[in-house]
């Protein structure tokens, strides 16, 4: 079916589970900053779960639709719009989206996937590079999307357990395991809370508080950094990067955070704070291990309530 | 070399501390060893100056009681054993980048000229005659860290980086040059622009360049540029 774009909101993006083995070219492995979100509203519309879904940004679009279809909205909670559960729109339907209530991302995604091409083995926008997505660049008011055609019948009326869901806050704690320079810091990020400025994006979440310092070191050799690392710039302000960061840096590395907690910060808006706790590498891996678990079992329910003619 | 743990996706080996040819050399041995492994769960391997970082997925790395991290750096001792040990970083045949240096394509050229006491020309031939090395790959898609900047053009950062670069600008940057392959911010001086595309998103591999190439610049004139295909 077709989508039309009436109105396009702040930034809203193609965005599947991004790209894999080429950090070494310097592109990034981008994707939804939210994967959990992302594959969970795949998985309530019957898709596989890394098929390409709408990354919608603080403010959402208004999306009409072409045809019958089923779409499932996950991640931030906007008012008006039925959250973890999919839900019809129909041939004409206007889908819009009231006040934003909690979280920072919504992703919504339709029974088939969204239509776009393939571009370096991802079907993600990657905004500074311009590729992928839709025409490697956000949505504009008037655009016209495709989806792939779905005949699935979902049934009945239900909704996930909450228990498999990220647990958003607009305060969490996230773990995250100690750095190469995290011995030249004080405890400052372990015992401060910070805040999340406007200056956020899917490069990186800029956070404000009490200045980290450091106490000892070199200039350091640049190296390879990831969706996670927490880095300390000359200014003291940590900075945690997300899915489109640069594939290289030089700051230090005071840290980086567990897979399994990046969906708490990926929800972050400006103006949220965040706290850091410490873990390990096995804990983190535990961690990882334990949310695969709830999503397979989600699978599995989900597998009788989902039928493929 | 020391291995530690980039949080729970990646272990970084450190190979050395400083931007040394030596150094650069069993980098470039050690990440050859490493993908040429094909170890099963490992996504990315990842050379840059001194280091190698090898993204895993813990998921996929075979099962043992001490854990993915553990397995992941027992593989890389293992790898770093079978390692060629080379002095030197093999040479490769020069790729030729033309640059139009100056005038629009290069707005810093005379602030580059000014801080190191030359003159317009010699900035060019300084930075076309010299040999350089890809040391790194990154900031984004496709741009190579370039070693080999002849000391007397080393120039520092911009104060303030500029917000828009365009593609193809050639920059310096303290000791290094490169090339902005896609537009992106920069606060290295600009000196020139390439017409050459250096990041192809629909070919494979899109980056014509990788850690240990060598890359030569020939000066071409404005309408060269424009016809340069």
């Amino acid at each position: 079916m077709e989508i039309k774009v009436i109105h396009a909101g702040m930034m809203t993006t193609v965005q599947d589970l991004g790209r894999r083995g080429l950090l070494a070219q310097g592109v990034p492995i981008g994707g939804a900053v939210d994967p959990v979100a992302l594959r969970l509203a795949n998985l309530l519309v019957g898709n596989a779960e890394d098929l390409p879904a709408l990354e919608i940004t603080l403010t959402a679009p208004e999306l009409e639709f072409s045809r019958d279809g089923w779409i499932a909205v996950c991640g931030a909670r906007f008012e008006g719009v039925p959250a973890w559960r999919p839900f019809r729109v129909l041939e004409g339907d206007c889908l819009k989206f009231g006040t934003r209530q909690q979280g920072c991302r919504a992703y919504l995604a339709i029974s088939g996937g969204f239509d776009v091409e393939q571009v370096m083995g991802g079907r993600g926008t990657f905004l500074p590079g311009g590729f992928g997505g839709f025409e490697g660049r956000a949505l504009r008011d008037g655009d016209v999307i495709r989806s792939v055609p779905s005949e699935r019948v979902l049934s009945g009326h239900w909704r996930i357990d909450e228990r498999v869901l990220p647990r958003y806050s607009q305060e969490p704690t996230v773990n995250v395991i100690p750095g190469a320079q995290a011995a030249e810091f004080g405890d400052a990020l372990y015992t401060e809370k910070f805040g999340v400025t406007a200056r956020s994006n899917r490069m990186g979440i800029r956070l404000e508080g009490p200045a980290i310092a450091r106490t000892s070191g070199d200039e350091l050799v640049s190296t390879a950094v990831a969706p996670g690392t927490v880095q300390i710039p000359p200014d003291g302000n940590p900075i945690v990067l997300m899915a489109d960061a640069q594939t290289l840096g030089g700051y230090p590395r005071i840290g980086h955070v567990a897979s399994a907690d990046i969906p708490l910060i990926a929800q972050l808006a400006p103006g949220d704070f965040v706290r850091f706790k410490r873990t390990t590498v096995g804990e983190a891996h535990a961690m990882a291990r334990a949310e695969e678990h709830r999503l397979a079992l989600l699978r599995q329910g989900l597998a009788e309530k989902i039928r493929s003619p | 070399m020391k291995l530690e743990p980039l949080g729970d996706v990646a272990v970084v080996a450190t190979l050395g501390s400083d931007i040394d040819s030596g150094t650069f050399a069993s980098v470039l041995s050690f990440a050859g060893a490493v993908t040429a492994a094909r170890a099963k769960g490992i996504t990315d391997v990842v050379p840059a100056y001194a280091s190698v970082t090898v993204f895993y997925d813990s998921a996929q790395i075979p099962d043992s009681p001490t854990g993915a991290y553990e397995s992941v750096c027992r593989l890389l001792e293992s790898c770093s054993l079978r390692a060629k040990i080379s002095p030197s970083v093999p040479m490769t045949k020069a790729l030729e980048i033309p640059v139009c240096y100056g005038g629009d394509f290069g707005p810093d050229i005379e602030l580059v000229a000014e801080h190191c006491r030359l003159g317009l020309d010699d900035v060019v031939s300084l930075h076309s005659e010299a040999d350089y090395l890809v040391h790194a790959i990154g900031f984004t898609p496709g741009f190579p860290y370039l070693g080999g900047l002849p000391e007397p053009l080393r120039t520092p950062r911009r104060d303030t980086p500029r917000a828009r670069v365009a593609a193809g600008s050639v920059g310096i940057g303290n000791s290094q040059t490169g090339v902005y392959p896609v537009p992106s911010p920069g606060g290295w001086h600009l000196i020139g622009r390439t017409p050459m595309a250096l990041f192809r998103p629909r070919e494979n591999p899109a980056s014509l360049l990788k850690p240990g190439d060598r890359v030569r610049f020939r000066p071409i004139t404005p309408s060269e540029f424009e016809s340069w295909k």
